[in-house]
């Protein structure tokens, strides 16, 4: 009879014991379980710096972003670097441009990422392409003999800031869905970004109008959102099909298309040789310009709005010193 | 119909056919306060009945006339049915929009079809080579790839080696990509993990051929490639990038490692090290080892060890132009055979430089003893030119002197063909 309390005071104690450290130990794991807590800031990785400036305009200071791609840096060709995957590894999301821009080297990243969360068709990864307004998805039967063709329409359809409304409001939905806690933040936030974007959108179509209809020359398919928002003309590209470099046969060609129409204006990619357009330029007296279609493509440019500033700047700059008029 | 409509007409046409005895035996009996009673519910459940056949007659109609209104609107516009690719199959490798069906039993099934690739390697030799001859010309490899995603846990991934005479499973695995633990599990045929070049297919080496130290101490061209499992995880640390892979095989991978039971599996390991110098430089480095039973008979293992290291420098403003790679790997192999242990050793060096956006050249030194014999030793040369006219086709030629350990000296100009159709798969880093 005397061991009975002796024993349950043991049992009592250990059980005691027992509590704490399985109460300790659940704690420990939903530390390390939890979503990095709620006051931590949502990790995404961006492919481009485009997109990773439209989630930072959204998520402001409850996200940290990061983006793979440069905006010096050719989109198509990006290495697939282990450092990249170190990133992803860490991130609650990964946005990204889709149509197959990043088809070289992205899914080999997403698979050794050891990342759930951003596995296609997860939560955590977003195609931002998905709304937007696609141009060029080709119809009827494509082959590799129209070059690098992407099959899911033109990739570069950022570079319309019709396109960015659409973005952001797709980046907006993302974030509330990871951080419903934050909705009001990235609302109120969405909510200024659409104001600044709309305003800036009102003063570059004013900029704009008087140059409708001008004609110009591009190196690789990149700018047809843009030209197509602020009415341009592609005449003709460096490119003879996407993806392939120029040969002597089309630069030719190509040349006495813009002497025919009296084109003066070449848009150069940052991450392009220069030598072909040049010459070009100085058998049409025209003008290459080096022209980012990515933010950070040029120092000076580091965010989306900042980006079509600084295009339309030096478009209208070269416009004047060339005095290209519309056809 | 939905579920709930169709429970309810269940349970109608239940209640009928039980009834129905009922009201037989009603007929025949004087009536009495309970036949009255049950006549009375018989005819209301009747009238509920009626009405409900009413209002589903009324609705069939409708739904009737409704297809018939789609069917005449939809068949002017194609002869064949159409599929079409859901907006969110990035990824998915085919066109979008309509896709033409070719009598399948399900034309959706097809969105889901793997992406398929084939790429045909063709290879020629000019110059005498007594020891290791290869032919003059030869489709040396179509490999055909098959690659999809297969459910939210898991992918899927299959190389199938065609040769001149027969086909080879080169890999088929499949891959658990996010399971607990930061773990990147795979199962399957695999090439191993062992160094930088083992690795790697046929199409993706700066070489038309395989360096002497893989031939002499690695397996040759089949290297170490067999079925098992493989577990990688990445060891988070705030320096650099490191991931260790622990691979489990049968114990068969001809030319290195034989299995004579069950027991005599192999095992390799990998530890790969990288860290970004500048944002245009990297250096990669990697430690492996290698263990198994080999061909002497039950009961001799060979050990293998290896180090490799990879520079690379590509600028990312001129990245489709200029890039430069170097590369080097060393192997010692610790073989047991009936004379005792041979222990071999092998490296070679390469250099790849681009200096336009279609041409790379390369060179590459290697020097290696034989495995079963360390005092054999063959050392080479090699001159690489390849020129890149898409990014789906590629030409090279090489030039390569080989001096082998038979006192014999080759001279040789090898040419290759690399072409790709199908699926744009990823460049390879």
């Amino acid at each position: 009879m005397e061991r009975i309390p002796f024993n349950f005071l043991g049992r009592v104690e250990i059980s005691a014991m027992r509590t704490t450290l399985l109460e300790s130990w659940l704690v420990f794991v939903l530390c390390l379980g939890a979503p990095a807590g709620a006051q931590s800031k949502l990790n995404v990785v961006a492919t481009t710096q485009d997109l990773a400036s439209l989630t930072e305009d959204v998520g402001g200071d409850r996200v940290s972003v990061e983006a793979i791609a440069r905006g010096y840096q050719d989109p198509h060709f990006v290495e697939a670097k282990p450092s990249f995957i170190l990133k992803l590894y860490r991130c609650d999301l990964l946005v990204l441009v889709g149509r197959e821009l990043e088809i070289g080297w992205l899914p080999p990243l997403i698979q050794q990422s050891r990342n759930s969360r951003i596995q296609v068709g997860a939560k955590g990864y977003l195609d931002a392409s998905l709304h937007a307004k696609i141009l060029e998805i080709p119809t009827g039967q494509i082959t590799r003999a129209m070059g690098d063709v992407h099959p899911q329409g033109n990739p570069h359809y950022w570079l319309d800031p019709e396109n960015g409304h659409v973005i952001a409001k797709d980046i907006l939905a993302k974030l509330v869905e990871l951080r419903p806690n934050d909705r009001a933040y990235f609302e109120q936030r969405f909510a200024d970004f659409e104001k600044r974007l709309t305003e800036a959108e009102k003063r570059w179509e004013e900029m704009m109008t008087p140059y409708k209809g001008i004609d110009l020359v591009t190196y690789h398919r990149s700018f047809p959102n843009f030209t197509d928002r602020f009415g341009l003309d592609i005449v003709g590209y460096v490119e003879p099909r996407p993806g392939i470099p120029p040969s002597p046969r089309h630069t030719l060609d190509l040349i006495n298309e813009m002497k025919r129409l009296q084109v003066k204006l070449i848009l150069v990619e940052p991450y392009f040789d220069l030598k072909t357009p040049n010459a070009i330029a100085r058998e049409t007296g025209g003008r290459v310009l080096v022209f980012p279609p990515s933010v950070g493509g040029v120092k000076e440019v580091t965010n989306y709005i900042q980006l079509f500033d600084y295009d339309i700047n030096l478009l209208i700059s070269a416009i004047k010193e060339v005095g290209a008029t519309p056809n | 119909m939905r579920r709930s409509e169709r429970l309810v007409l269940l349970c109608v046409f239940a209640t009928a056919g039980l009834l129905a005895p009922l009201r037989l035996a009603a007929q025949e009996r004087v009536p009495s306060p309970e036949a009255a009673q049950v006549s009375q519910e018989l005819a209301l459940l009747r009238q509920e009945f009626q009405t409900l056949r009413e209002t589903y007659e009324a609705r069939f109609a409708d739904l009737e006339s409704r297809l018939a209104a789609l069917e005449s609107s939809a068949a002017p516009a194609t002869q064949q049915p159409s599929a079409t690719v859901p907006a969110g199959a990035a990824g998915a490798g085919g066109p979008s929009g309509a896709l033409p069906v070719y009598g399948g039993a399900s034309a959706l099934s097809k969105v889901f079809n793997p992406d398929i690739a084939v790429i045909g390697d063709f290879l020629g030799a000019a110059g005498s080579n007594p020891v290791n001859p290869s032919p003059a010309l030869e489709m040396h490899e179509s490999e055909a790839s098959f690659q999809a995603i297969l459910d939210p846990y898991a992918r899927a991934d299959f190389f199938m080696a065609f040769g001149e005479e027969g086909v080879d499973l080169e890999e088929g695995y499949v891959t658990f990509p996010a399971i607990p633990g930061g773990l990147l599990l795979k199962a399957g045929k695999m090439r191993s993990a062992f160094g930088k070049v083992n690795p790697l297919h046929n199409h993706v080496l700066p070489w038309t051929d395989r360096p002497l130290v893989t031939e002499n101490l690695v397996g040759g061209e089949e290297g170490i490639s067999d079925a098992g499992f493989s577990v990688a995880r990445l060891i988070p640390n705030p320096w650099v990038f490191l991931e260790a892979a622990g691979q489990v095989y049968r114990g068969d991978s001809p030319g290195v490692f034989q299995s004579y039971e069950r027991g005599d599996l192999s095992y390799v390991g990998h530890l790969r090290g990288y860290q970004d110098v500048t944002e245009a430089s990297n250096l990669d480095m990697g430690f492996s080892y290698a263990h198994g039973h080999n061909d002497a008979g039950p009961g001799f293992t060979s050990d293998l060890y290896g180090a490799d290291f990879t520079f690379r420098y590509r600028p990312l403003r001129r990245a489709i132009y200029r890039s430069f790679v170097a590369r080097s790997e060393l192997v010692w192999s610790r073989r047991d055979q009936i004379d005792g242990r041979q222990g071999a050793f092998g490296y070679f060096v390469s250099g790849d430089y681009q200096f336009a956006r279609r041409w790379y050249s390369g060179v590459r030194y290697d020097d290696s003893e034989r495995a079963y014999d360390r005092s054999l030793r063959d050392e080479g040369y090699s001159l690489v030119l390849t020129y890149w006219p898409s990014e789906f086709s590629q030409i090279r030629g090489q030039f390569r002197r080989t001096s082998y350990a038979e006192g014999e000296d080759a001279n040789e100009f090898l040419f290759q063909f690399q072409f790709s159709i199908g699926a744009h798969g990823a460049h390879p880093f």
